[in-house]
């Protein structure tokens, strides 16, 4: 047996190898992409959110601020991406509710209630928000 | 009946090189071989300095965790025949810095397990002549899952968070945290939230979800932390609505 033929190495102080990691990770594995994908829809949440706080600030300056802003909603590549957002709010939806059943455990009679029940009410939840939104709407 | 499988197997000998290299070796297989049987077959028959570790080859212990073709599975319990047909690859686990071969450093998992305290904590204990804790099936039902845990890290390798961020307690020490949290003959709840409460604690967790996947366990710590996160947030607003009460 020779000595070490790497220099770099101290023989009783093994180096140990870190890999790299490539920037393309979450490309290597489908869930890891979907998991970026998911964290990507948040910037259409902040959108939305962005879009909202616009819209109230029109509303504060005035009529005419707010039938300028209005006219800007009505454009059709306006329309367009907001479609877009909409879908991707919808799947950012989705996805934040399917983590419920497993942060949120209910217990009914002693007993821990299923996924799917937790998830249902969940999405109950959300269809009655919605209706209220759209009762709100069609009321004005 | 044995079968020619070639088997692709990172090889890391810190005395002879800067980074890891790929290594073939043709293994005759017997239908009935685990990859960690085919490890052995190679250490036994082939090269005696191949570096891996093993002890129970029977789901228990925990330390044969690698990855095969990319996924991190317990060499003792993955058929070859399952993981064919084409070339098996075989890797160390992902995110823990490589001493040889197969072999992972693991100090880091060890000390982040140290901290949350996986024992049953207890602020005083009752005289022997009272008898056990007594704990009901719904007791134990509590808890049970989170104490099939047995600590072979696949839920680390799977994690692209442990890597990302290197001070990230990781899914299997919050779920033996959860371990004792739940258990009914435990107070040492509050001392635990103190560590798993931190950024590095539970909300480094982005819910991959793929720990839960490939744990061989079922033991579901994706599942714990996202449980962990609704307790922390619903203590820290009592603390902020009720300060008076203490934790």
């Amino acid at each position: 047996m020779g000595g070490p033929v790497n220099p770099g190495d101290t023989r009783h102080h093994p180096r140990w190898y870190r890999r790299r990691i490539p920037i393309f990770w979450w490309l290597g594995k489908v869930s890891y992409t979907r998991f970026i994908i998911r964290e990507l829809t948040s910037l259409a949440v902040g959108y939305a959110a962005l879009v909202l706080v616009l819209q109230v600030w029109c509303l504060a300056r005035g009529p005419e601020s707010y039938d300028r802003f209005v006219s800007w909603l009505q454009l059709r590549p306006v329309v367009a991406l907001h479609i877009v957002v909409l879908g991707v709010l919808v799947y950012h939806s989705a996805t934040w509710l399917s983590l419920a059943p497993k942060a949120l455990v209910l217990r009914l009679a002693g007993r821990r209630l299923p996924g799917a029940v937790v998830l249902s009410m969940h999405y109950a939840g959300w269809l009655v928000a919605s209706a209220a939104v759209l009762w709100l709407l069609l009321a004005g | 009946m044995t079968e020619p499988v070639t088997f692709e197997i990172q090889r890391y000998r810190p005395e002879v090189e800067d980074e890891p290299t790929w290594e073939s070796f043709e293994v005759p297989c017997r239908p009935e071989w685990m990859i960690l049987d085919a490890l052995n077959h190679i250490k036994d028959h082939v090269d005696g300095s191949l570096s891996y570790r093993w002890a129970c080859r029977m789901g228990v212990c925990g330390s044969c965790g690698m990855l095969v073709n990319g996924e991190p599975v317990l060499t003792c319990a993955t058929y070859v025949t399952s993981v064919l047909p084409g070339t098996v690859r075989v890797e160390p686990l992902r995110g823990f810095p490589v001493i040889r071969d197969l072999v992972g450093d693991i100090t880091d998992f060890v000390r982040k397990l140290e901290r949350v305290k996986p024992w049953i904590v207890r602020e005083s204990e009752k005289p022997l002549e009272e008898g056990e804790y007594l704990q009901t099936p719904e007791d134990l039902g509590e808890y049970k899952q989170y104490s099939m845990c047995i600590n072979c890290m696949l839920c680390y390798s799977a994690c692209p968070i442990y890597e990302l961020e290197p001070d990230f307690l990781g899914p299997a020490v919050i779920a033996l945290a959860q371990r004792y949290n739940l258990d009914s003959r435990d107070e040492g709840s509050q001392e635990r939230m103190d560590i798993l409460s931190r950024q590095e604690g539970i909300w480094s967790c982005t819910f991959v979800g793929e720990c839960s996947t490939v744990c061989p366990k079922n033991v579901d710590p994706a599942g714990a932390i996202q449980r962990y996160k609704v307790t922390a947030t619903v203590d820290w607003f009592k603390s902020l609505l009720m300060p008076w009460a203490g934790r």
